[in-house]
This record gives structure tokens, sequence and C-alpha cells, in this order.
């Protein structure tokens, strides 16, 4: 069984549809990534997930248990976080009190405690600047503390949307390789929107290709990495 | 000098009793960036609810202290029932919705309940019993400073330490601060967000209750129009202050009331409601956002 699927997932804006149909599946373990252009639909399929965006027809399963009406922070109670678009770092929260707002839901301060010192074994940057307000870090180092404040919440599933966006490549290139050893180190699953199909894929093991709303292709990361049109219109090549 | 300290005094518990209003605006106003208009009416409900519960316990015949204790026990929950019905029935529908449709909405709640206090009492002030005991220890100093004056200004800064303890150091309170700031993010740590607004409700009504009970001890009356004046003031300190910054509300109230009760001491009584207005046009004039107030710039 599937750790999250989407299964004919219908959203809407007023009269607008933004998402048509849309199906997918992500196996324990697995890093999928959803690849698309501006406007596609990638962060309404996320929020439509997390319980922001209200579906009007679908459903949505976690560990087979039908989400697709659940609130918000239910959802996040059942194991799914999401870094979003833009980082959305508590800007006057300190670095510190947005990682305890990741762990918002947890009870077992011990194991609340393991975990924040593993993420700042992952990122040290933070730990230099627990106590710095975290509107004042720089555009790289909110991307670590959204991930880090997500990682918090010890998900089982980890939505990303666009890591990489408005980041130096060197930077990019970085937050790739965490994203990776947060999946090989800590078995946590991964479900990767992109716009930068090709970094995407070659750290994924399958791939969704959303345009205008709806899945247009689906497959492994390396065929879609091979496949001519992906590599035409996504990958610039 | 001795009359300016004098003033200085009476102007602190002014500005006390202003501060436990105007923080349930600037809470609810950080929160859901929602002016409160019934806000004033929950401070009325708070003291008209320890007027009849306190009327009706002394009647049992039970000790002036415990009267007092059990009444404002009594008027914060009624208040704080009342801030949470009134946030759940007139603005909770109206969320997502363009913020002038909640604004009208709380103006309208404000009359319903004044008109509703009205018929349900009477139009005439009736007399507030003085719960609040005389204080020996005060003797010395009470040319400054009397025993009602002195419990307002203790009580107060009990619950500003409260307040300041909840909100920085526990789990809700970080939970309202991330609220504040970014409702969809708090939302996506897993806050409950109907919740903590519920609470900021609660928290803000509660506030204005104990405040409701205190003044009323000090005038000694009571009517439902008292929220609509005490309303006001209070809305214009935690403007002054910056709305939506706490110590913000706390210091625009002090200002306010020394500003009241030095105007009033030294250039005429005539005015005394007056000079609030005096005070914020002077300040927004150089500071349009309060003395506190973040510069927020708003996309239109």
């Amino acid at each position: 069984m599937a750790l999250m699927e989407l299964k004919n997932v219908c959203t809407y804006y007023g009269n607008i549809q933004a998402l048509r149909d849309i199906s997918l599946s992500v196996e324990e373990g697995e890093i999928v990534t959803l690849i698309g252009a501006n406007g596609a639909g990638k962060t309404t399929t996320l929020m439509s997930i997390c319980g922001i965006t209200a579906i009007r027809s679908g459903h949505i399963f976690l560990d087979g248990e039908d989400i697709s009406r659940k609130s918000p922070h239910s959802i996040v109670g059942m194991g799914l976080s999401q870094v979003p678009e833009g980082r959305r770092i508590f800007p006057q929260l300190t670095v510190l009190e947005n990682l305890d707002m990741g762990a918002f839901l947890r009870n077992n301060k011990e194991l609340v405690k393991a975990d924040l010192e593993e993420v700042f074994e992952l990122f040290p940057r933070l730990a230099e600047r627990r106590n710095q307000q975290g509107g004042t870090l720089s555009g790289g180092e909110q991307q670590m503390l959204a991930i880090s404040r997500a990682l918090m919440a010890r998900p089982r599933i980890l939505l990303l949307d666009e890591p990489s966006l408005g980041l130096a490549p060197l930077i990019v290139h970085n937050i790739f390789e965490i994203i990776k050893r947060i999946n090989e180190e800590r078995q946590t699953t991964i479900f990767l929107v992109e716009q930068n199909a090709n970094m995407a894929l070659k750290i994924a093991d399958k791939g969704y290709v959303l345009q205008n709303g709806s899945i247009r292709m689906a497959d492994s990361a390396d065929r879609l990495l091979a496949n001519e049109e992906v590599r035409k219109a996504y990958l610039g090549l | 000098m001795d009359y300016f300290i004098k003033l200085l005094l009476s102007g602190t518990a002014k500005g006390s009793i202003y501060a436990l209003i105007a923080l349930g605006y600037t809470m609810v106003y950080g929160i859901v960036q929602l002016i409160n208009f019934a806000h004033g009416e929950v401070y009325m409900i708070g003291g008209f609810t320890a007027l009849i519960i306190g009327g009706f316990l002394f009647v049992l015949g039970l000790p002036v202290p415990l009267v007092l204790l059990l009444s404002i026990v009594a008027s914060v929950v009624f208040s704080a029932a009342f801030g949470f019905t009134i946030e759940r029935l007139a603005y909770k529908p109206l969320r997502n919705k363009p913020r002038l449709s909640a604004l009208i909405s709380a103006i309208g709640i404000s009359m319903v309940l004044q008109n509703f206090i009205l018929l349900a009492q009477t139009e005439k002030y009736l007399s507030f019993p003085s719960y609040l005991p005389e204080l020996a220890f005060l003797q010395p100093v009470r040319e400054y400073i009397n025993s009602t004056q002195f419990i307002i200004l203790v009580t107060t800064a009990v619950i500003m330490v409260i307040l300041t303890v909840i909100i920085k150091f526990t789990r809700i309170g970080k939970a309202m601060r991330a609220t504040a700031q970014d409702k969809q993010m708090a939302q996506l740590v897993g806050v409950d967000i109907n919740r903590v607004i519920s609470l900021t409700f609660i928290m803000g009504s509660s506030l204005a209750a104990i405040g409701g009970v205190l003044i009323c001890s000090y005038m000694g009356q009571i009517n439902y129009y008292i929220g609509f004046v005490a309303g006001i003031k209070a809305f214009v300190a935690a403007v002054l202050g910056g709305i939506g910054s706490i110590p913000g509300a706390v210091l625009g109230s002090f200002i306010l009331g020394w500003t009241e009760s030095l105007g009033t001491g030294y250039i005429s009584s005539d005015y005394e409601d007056a000079y609030a207005f005096v005070i914020l046009i002077l300040i927004l004039s150089v500071k349009p956002d309060g003395i506190l107030g973040k510069n927020q710039k708003q996309k239109v």
C-alpha cells in the first residue's frame, strides 16, 4: 500500500479549476518529484494535500486513511509535514522558537530535544543563530530553518515546495544533498515539488509532470530525464 | 509638586484600567486584524455581572472579600463566554471575507449588546458598591493615592506579568505569536488556529471583565453606556501605542491616563474626554503606526 495516494483530486478557486483529476502515489521510503512550469498547479496540489485548500472531489489517502476532509492540524499530527513555498519562517520568532513550533504537536520532550540536536548537526549554522529572529536570516539559512522546522515534527512524509527557489546555485546543490540525506538516514519519504526539474529528477526515484492542472506524464525519474519531451520543455536541452 | 504627583498617580490608576481593556483590542487585532468594536460592551457586561452576582451574594450574607472574589470570577467567566460566542457567531463566518464585513459585524454586535443591556437593566446610572477594602498601611500616603487606586495598580501589574509570561514562554503563547505572524504556516505546523483565536478572545474578554469590575468599584456607578466610552478610550490607547503590539497597548494606556489626569488637573475637567483625541492626533501625525507599532506596508 502506498504511503500517500491521491485519487482523482479536483480543486477549484471559485469557478476556476486548478487541479483536474490528479492521481498519484508515493511509496514509503521513496523520493517522488512533481515537476511543472509556473502556474501548473504544483503549490495547489501541496496545499490540497495539507488540507489548507479544500478539494472539490476525489480522495487523498495517507497510509490508507482518507485525509481529504481533515483539518490541517490533524493531518500534521498524522505524520505529514510541509516546507511551503517561500519558506514562511515566523519572522519575529527566534530560530529556536521556530524549531519549537515545528514540534508543536509532540509531547515527548526528550525525543524533541534529541531531534533538535540532530537538526543542529545537519545545519550547524542554525545552532550558531539559535537566538536570532527568523526574519533576519539570509535566504539560504531560512530554507535550512524551514526544512528543520518541518523535520522537528518527525514526519513520515515530507512535502517540499520549490526548496531551490531564489537561492544561489551552490546553496541549491547543498539543499538537495541534504534532502537526499534526510531520505537515506531518517528513512523519511519525500514528495518534492520543483521547477528545477534537472536537480529534482536526479535525486528522485519517480516523477510526475504536471501541466495546466493535470498529470501529463508519470514515470521513473531516469526515464523522465531521458524523455525527449521532458528534456525540451523542462530541462532546456 | 504634591499636586503633580497626585495627578500622576491617579493618571496611572486610570491608565491601568485602560490597559486592561486595550490589551483585548490589541491581542485580537494582532491575531485576526479586526478592531473588535464589541470589546467595550464585553467590559460593560463584566461590570454588570459583578453588580448582579455581587449583590446576590451580599444579600446571602457572605463576607465582603469573598463576595468580591466570587463576583470577579463570575464576571470573568461570563465575559469570556460572551467574547467566545461573539467570535464564533459574528466574526468566524466572515474570516475569509473582506475585512470591512467583520468590522461592520463588530459594530452591529456592539449595538445589539448595548441595547440588550439597556432593555434588560435600565438607562439610569446604578450605584455600584465598593467591595474593595480600605488598606490601613496606605494611611500615611492617603492624600496621594487611595486604596482603590492602589488595588487597581497592583492587580494590573500582576496581570501584566502573568500575560507576558504566558505569551513569551508557554506553548500556547508561542502558538498565539506564530498564528499572529502567519496563520497558514501555523496550521502547517499543527496549530489549531480556531482554538488559538477563541482563546485570544477569551483572554481579552477576561481582562476586560476584571477592568470592568475595578473601574465600577472606583467610580461607584454603572450603566449600559460605559462600555462605549471606555471602549473608545482603550481603542485610542491601543492605536496610540501601535495596534497589535502588547507593550504598545500598555504604554499607550499610561500616556492616555496621564494626559487625561494632568489635562483635567491643570487645564479644565470640561475637556476630559477630548484630551484622548488631541494626544492621538498629535502622536499619529508624527508616528502613523503608533509609538511601538511596526511600519507595515500593506498591499492594496
